[in-house]
């Protein structure tokens, strides 16, 4: 390393090691930053990224390990200590209270006070708009933070953290829950607070966007410092080696498998726009899907596909219209009830809030979507459960201490097998599944994938959306592309490209460079 | 680290029973004539009505709801019952009465109790009226009805049969013990050993994914508040049977005892969390303390501040010991 990039070293963290109830979340992890580029930290689900970052801004106290800040050593007793030296976070799930405006949450807790002593509005907007200005948003101080798209919402976290004139700005996975486009614009935004000399700490496991960004990249692993360097010194092969710990072998291929007839058939499905009417969220989409067959479904963020997927489920038989067919057979599926009568199971994108009941033991949770099969007599029999519950912990290698552990304390990976075991209990013939491995380390993603591969060559017809085009492009036997509610490309495996698939993913008025919204053809309800 | 997770969840989960324990070896200390069969029975009579309730009220809070009207659906069971045994139904304008026996009197005021319950089930199910408001309404509109049906005055002689069950034995036992035993066991069954008990702890632990998961959330839903409304007529129908008559202000304030019992029972207020045996000991924490001050004789004034207080340190000590 040079003298000068040793010179633009605001923070340096060496030895740090964090335990939790017995157990070290980071085990003596050294850290870099450097003013006016962008630090990436990457590693897998509980590396320890968050932990490390919470310590920096002062979330954490009690952790071993010394931290410099502009070579003084440095303790924050509390992030408004952390926030006085200059250093902000914004995390992965934004902080913003939805119904004050977005100049409310910018100066919230130092709002400026006229002579009378109440809050001066006119300054606090003025001075919101400039810091807008300076992001290039063009939106109303006074617009209400519900009213904004993600992006923007995260685009006001950035203003809140500029105002408070933070050297060192620390991003947690800003990219989970935005789109394509507006990641262009925050990068855009991240390259010019590089330029005006702030600090950045990005935090990710998404090494595309590495190479796009980061200057420099620390990769922890377990909770340890595996190492750091200049991104362009290194390569993807390189930091995947160095987060994983081995060498990692190609990715998971889904084997050929037999297709034996059409199982579901998706026929000119429609799906009315909640708050606007008169605009639709899916429109007019029609899909097959064989037994034995995996139909990878593409779109970017707002194209429609997990509504689709609930659409098909039962979960807005009111605003919805089209027909499915099962095995031939019409099949009239208004709720999540006739829908899993009907043989179609659905895993959620977001096991937490709509997969688990995160209290119920391992057994309570794989049962509960089939809980009659473990009736005995009218009661529930213990003896049934247990057989049905180790049978798919066995089969689906859940690690798990016992089959009445709590599913909240398990992985995500194993949690996800269990969203997986209680859907395959309900012996379905058709399996949903909406982003299958978000939020899950690479193992258990590869042996998600295998399991996908299993079930289809047992004969069931797969419906997988994701937004990773390497995993849908392995798994998938056949690719659907949904664009702004519409299906706009089919692809066969021997077709597949990523950028023929990008292409047909992105909507129009982007490609257009126009905000300017496409009129559509109604549909009929 | 599990197994002093599985240790520390014991003593969770027996905490109420040994603050139940503790309380009663304190006041066998200071109030000389408390340890004894009199007490023991006293205690046990006195908790059968808010046994009924909170059973009721455990279902409702386990599923993620609240129902503060069980009080009033008390009331108004209550002297639905005694008004129908003693006076009939009489339409004048139509021109017709109707006797009633001692069972179908109590039948009928158990179905009016279902049917509040049930009422309740619907405002909150088909048109989404938070369960703290459509209950606040019935609690108003049940002590409205009660008052209506009763002119405000106590409907008294109900005659000695009415009366055996809150104040006769079977076996040297109270009958309304017999009858709250035969209650919770009922109930501890149908949480732990039937698909509608297991259903109720997914709706409240995540109804999105219940539903999800293909239960029929509302229909769930409205099943629990019936049978709290169902509970509550049961307390009506001893609290009438006990004093011989009813009262149109019986039961009032109810529904708060019944609310401090599920919750010193460990039951979660966010639901999906909680069983009726933690219900059971809340109930005798609260029943035990009533009788002990009164032994003691402390003033009433005083007997509420203690018992507001031993509900703050028994939900906190239960949310230190299950955070983090």
């Amino acid at each position: 390393m040079t003298q000068t990039q040793n010179d633009n070293i605001v923070l340096k963290a060496t030895g740090i090691s964090k335990t939790f109830g017995g157990i070290k979340a980071l085990d003596g992890v050294n850290l870099e930053i450097h003013a006016g580029k962008v630090n990436a930290i990457v590693g897998e689900n509980g590396a320890g990224k968050s932990t490390l970052m919470k310590i920096l801004a002062g979330i954490y106290q009690g952790y071993e390990g010394r931290i410099f800040l502009d070579g003084q050593p440095a303790d924050f007793a509390n992030p408004k200590e952390a926030q006085d030296n200059g250093i902000a976070i914004i995390h992965q799930e934004l902080n913003l209270i939805p119904y004050l405006s977005v100049a409310e949450n910018v100066f919230l807790g130092r709002e400026f006070i006229n002579r009378f002593g109440l809050i001066s509005y006119r300054r606090m907007h003025r001075e919101t708009k400039k810091l807008l200005d300076r992001l290039d948003l063009h939106i109303s101080p006074r617009a209400k933070v519900s009213e904004l798209r993600i992006g923007q919402q995260q685009i006001v976290e950035i203003a809140h953290v500029l105002s408070l004139n933070a050297r060192i700005v620390i991003m947690d996975e800003p990219t989970s829950a935005i789109s394509e486009h507006e990641i262009e614009v925050l990068f855009d935004l991240i390259r010019s607070l590089k330029a005006q000399g702030v600090a950045i700490v990005y935090i990710t496991h998404k090494l595309d966007e590495l190479f796009q960004i980061a200057d420099t990249v620390t990769v922890l692993r377990d909770g340890k410092y595996v190492g750091s360097g200049l991104v362009e010194e290194l390569s993807h092969d390189d930091i995947v080696r160095m987060m994983v710990g081995r060498n990692i072998k190609d990715f998971f291929v889904k084997s050929d498998t037999v297709k034996s007839g059409e199982v579901l058939s998706v026929r000119d499905l429609c799906l009315a726009h909640p708050e606007r009417p008169g605009d639709y969220i899916v429109k007019h989409v029609d899909f097959k899907v064989q037994a034995g067959e995996v139909l990878g479904m593409f779109g970017l963020m707002g194209a429609g596909r997990t509504e689709l997927l609930e659409t098909i489920f039962g979960l807005h038989p009111k605003a919805s219209s089209g027909s499915i067919f099962i095995n031939g057979q019409s099949a009239r599926i208004n709720s999540p009830n006739d829908a899993i009568d009907s043989g179609i199971g659905f895993i959620t994108e977001d096991r937490k809030q709509e997969g688990l009941v995160l209290q119920m033991s391992v057994a309570s949770s794989i049962s509960l979507a089939s809980l009659k099969q473990t009736e005995r007599f009218g009661f529930l029999s213990d003896r049934l459960e247990t057989r049905l519950a180790r049978g798919y912990v066995d089969r689906l290698k859940i690690k798990t201490p016992s089959i009445r552990q709590i599913v909240e304390n398990l992985s995500g990976g194993n949690q996800q097998k269990v969203v997986i075991a209680k859907w395959l209990a309900t012996d379905p013939r058709i399996l949903l599944l909406d982003e299958p491995t978000r939020g899950i380390d690479i193992n258990a993603k590869n042996e998600i994938y295998r399991l996908i591969s299993e079930l289809a060559q047992k004969g069931l017809a797969i419906v997988m959306v994701s937004s990773e085009l390497p995993e849908i492009m392995a798994i998938a036997d056949r690719i659907i592309v949904l664009s702004e509610g519409k299906r706009t490309a089919e692809f066969a495996r021997s077709q597949f490209t990523e950028e023929a698939i990008v292409k047909a993913a992105i909507p129009k008025s982007l490609k257009l460079q126009t905000l300017q919204k496409t009129k559509d053809q109604k549909c009929s309800n | 680290m599990l197994e002093l997770k599985a240790h520390k969840a014991l003593v969770v989960k027996f905490q109420s029973l040994f603050a139940l324990l503790l309380l009663i070896v304190i006041l066998s200390i200071f109030a000389e004539n408390f340890f004894s069969k009199n007490t023991f029975w006293l205690v046990l009579t006195q908790v059968s009505i808010n046994m009924c309730l909170s059973v009721g009220m455990t279902l409702v809070i386990l599923t993620g709801g609240i129902d503060l009207s069980v009080g009033s659906v008390l009331a108004l069971s209550g002297v639905i019952m005694a008004g129908l045994l003693k006076n009939g139904l009489e339409i004048p304008s139509l021109n017709i009465f109707i006797s009633f026996s001692l069972f179908g009197a109590i039948l009928a005021g158990l179905i009016v109790g279902s049917f509040l319950g049930f009422f309740n089930g619907l405002m909150i199910t088909r048109f989404r009226i938070p369960p703290f408001v459509a209950t606040l309404a019935m609690l108003t509109i049940a002590r409205g009805l009660t008052e209506l049906w009763t002119g405000g005055a106590a409907i008294t002689g109900l005659g000695k049969t009415f009366g055996y069950l809150g104040t006769g034995r079977l076996l040297g036992v109270p009958v309304q013990v017999w009858l709250c035993a035969a209650i919770v066991l009922i109930f501890v069954i149908v949480l732990r050993k039937t698909r509608f008990g297991r259903y109720i702890y997914a709706v409240g632990g995540n109804e999105k994914a219940a539903r999800l998961s293909g239960l029929n959330v509302n229909r769930i839903k409205l099943l629990v508040y019936t049978l709290a409304g169902a509970l509550a007529a049961v307390g009506g129908l001893i609290v009438t049977s006990k004093l011989n008559s009813a009262t149109p202000s019986a039961g009032d304030g109810y529904e708060l005892d019944s609310i401090a019992a599920v919750v010193i029972g460990g039951t979660s207020l966010n639901g999906g969390k909680g069983s009726v045996l933690g219900t059971i000991l809340g109930v005798l924490i609260i029943g035990v303390l009533n009788s002990g001050l009164n032994i003691l004789e402390v003033p009433a004034f005083w007997q509420k501040l203690v018992k507001g207080f031993v509900i703050l340190v028994a939900v906190a000590i239960d949310k230190l010991n299950t955070d983090k």
